[in-house]
């Protein structure tokens, strides 16, 4: 049961060898310098982006890879961005329903899927809000909840708390440990906080320096 | 010590000569096209005055077209009412029909269609909006009448039911149904025009978010794109019913003036304000000549207010999804 990127990602004209493996219900950190290519990877396991060369494995299937390619609505991987990108003109509670409605879940079974996710990130309370109401640590809550809500076999977090101000950190990740400990995901935390990494990873690798693993 | 201000500066802003001979350029332009506007809609009043004046509110809402008689006895009687409502119908299916196929298109070509197949469809869609209304009308006399005829019968035999698919008659031709579906495929391409522009704009970050969420092309296109677009949409769908109201020839070709106002689409009864004054033009009197100009206007005045709401909605768009 292991995820693994193994082969060159990029975009444009930018390249990156990259040689990863996160078992289920594992964190892997993904940490380097600015232009590494973090993001790009979570984009290209997300499928949004397609691999230049070499495959990405999930329990044996084969999502990117020479003659295969799947769409990205049928990997169960949700990407958490590092700038929230909640929908604007939906509220709360349709921002969160919108996972498990594109899936396929009937209106009603995705709304309360959707006020139970909101509920263990704390934010049952605000699911009648939109997202411009809500200040910068509420609207990670719900991008979290939004994540989670839909059981995903893959979860990429890209710098998760970037855009929340330090003091409300430490009580995100509490939540997105919980979140992550009650998860079978196989989970990708690209992070600049070191915070982050130790928190909340159970192993690392860092681009674009030399890529190696550590424990 | 003493503290002296010292003297404010006049700040001084020269302009050369070409900026001042570009900003009185595209001022006369500006004004020129107001100038126009308000010509237009003066002469429509001056020469429309005096029919207003005799028939005041009763133009509005009387549906009576006729001239006096000769030796005077019968009264000249005007009234658009039944062109009104006929211009509003026709307009109405043309908007019904062309936005669904303009929406389909703007989004094919948007974010389906391969680029070589972009710019030959979008070479097509520019060939077709210029085209000039009286090929739309020979074509919509000889091509298309005979074949919506038909469907025209099929829609009566089986949907005969509902008011609006109910014909006095069984005579299909010239009808509002047909007349609408040539104002669709006319204004199809002004409509696909604006889609593709305000679909073009929605955000990148917001539709890779729905990627990201596991969504399908569809299930993205329906959280980001489409509501993004809906501002846009409905001004160029404005844009499309501004000249599905003021379309003239090829309605008159394709529509049988008949001075009723009419409901049932299907029947071969139905008019519009501008196939009114192309047909009674030629054989006016001096008088119906007058009442024509007051349809005019009344024409215009709509026609221009319908722009208006379609420019701030087209502008209030740019601001994302309402």
């Amino acid at each position: 049961m292991t995820l693994i990127v193994r082969g060159t990602v990029g975009r444009g004209n930018f390249r990156r060898d990259v040689d990863l493996a996160v078992e289920a219900g594992g964190v892997l950190g993904i940490i380097g310098p600015n232009g590494a290519g973090k993001s790009t990877v979570l984009h290209t396991v997300a499928g949004i982006e397609r691999m230049v060369s070499g495959s990405i494995v999930i329990d044996g299937e084969v999502l990117d890879g020479p003659g295969a390619f799947v769409v990205p609505e049928l990997r169960r991987a949700v990407v958490v961005f590092q700038d929230i990108r909640l929908f604007p003109h939906m509220d709360v509670l349709a921002n969160v329903a919108y996972g498990p409605r594109s899936h396929g879940a009937p209106r009603a079974e995705a709304a309360e899927r959707a006020r139970a996710a909101l509920a263990s990130v704390g934010m049952g309370a605000m699911a009648d809000r939109h997202p411009a109401s809500l200040s910068g640590g509420e609207r990670q809550r719900v991008a979290l909840a939004r994540a989670f809500v839909t059981n995903p076999r893959i979860l990429l977090l890209d710098e998760p708390f970037a855009a929340v101000d330090t003091d409300s950190r430490p009580g995100l990740r509490e939540v997105l440990k919980n979140l992550l400990a009650g998860s079978t995901a196989h989970a990708l935390v690209v992070s600049h906080d070191q915070a982050d990494i130790e928190d909340l990873c159970g192993s690392v690798v860092v681009l674009g320096v030399s890529e190696k693993f550590t424990d | 010590m003493s503290v002296v201000d010292p003297a404010p500066r006049v700040l001084k802003v020269s302009r050369g000569t070409s900026d001042k001979v570009f900003r009185g350029v595209i001022l006369a332009g500006a004004l020129f096209s107001l100038i126009v506007l308000a010509l237009i809609s003066g002469f429509l009043l001056y020469r429309g005055f005096e029919v207003f004046k005799d028939f005041g509110f009763s133009f509005f809402t009387s549906t009576k077209w006729d001239a006096a008689s000769e030796d005077g006895l019968i009264p000249a009687s005007y009234g658009v009412a039944a062109m009104l409502v006929g211009s509003m119908v026709i307009a109405a299916i043309a908007v019904f029909v062309a936005v669904p196929f303009a929406m389909s298109v703007a989004l094919f070509l948007e974010y389906y269609a391969p680029q070589r197949i972009k710019s030959v469809l979008v070479s097509i869609l520019d060939l077709i909006a210029s085209i000039p209304s009286v090929i739309w009308g020979i074509w919509g006399y000889t091509i298309l009448m005979p074949h919506a005829a038909g469907w025209s019968k099929s829609l009566n035999h089986w949907l005969g039911w509902f008011p609006l698919f109910k014909v006095p008659a069984p005579i299909f031709e010239r009808s509002p149904f047909i007349a609408g579906l040539l104002l669709a495929m006319m204004i199809l391409p002004i409509i696909t025009s604006v889609a593709r522009e305000v679909y073009s704009q929605a955000p990148r970050d917001q539709i890779d978010a729905a990627y990201g969420l596991g969504a399908s092309k569809w299930g993205t296109m329906r959280a980001v794109v489409l509501p993004f677009g809906r501002g846009g949409l409905v001004g160029g769908t404005m844009l499309g019913l501004g000249r599905a109201l003021g379309e003239t020839v090829a309605v008159y070709l394709v529509l049988n003036l008949v001075f009723k106002i009419n409901f049932q689409i299907l029947a071969s009864v139905g008019g519009n304000v501008a196939s009114l004054i192309a047909g009674r033009f030629g054989e006016a009197t001096p008088y119906e000549l007058k009442a024509l100009m007051a349809a005019g206007l009344v024409l215009f005045v709509l026609t221009l207010f319908v722009n208006f709401i379609a420019t701030a909605i087209v502008a209030r768009s740019a601001k994302g999804p309402q």
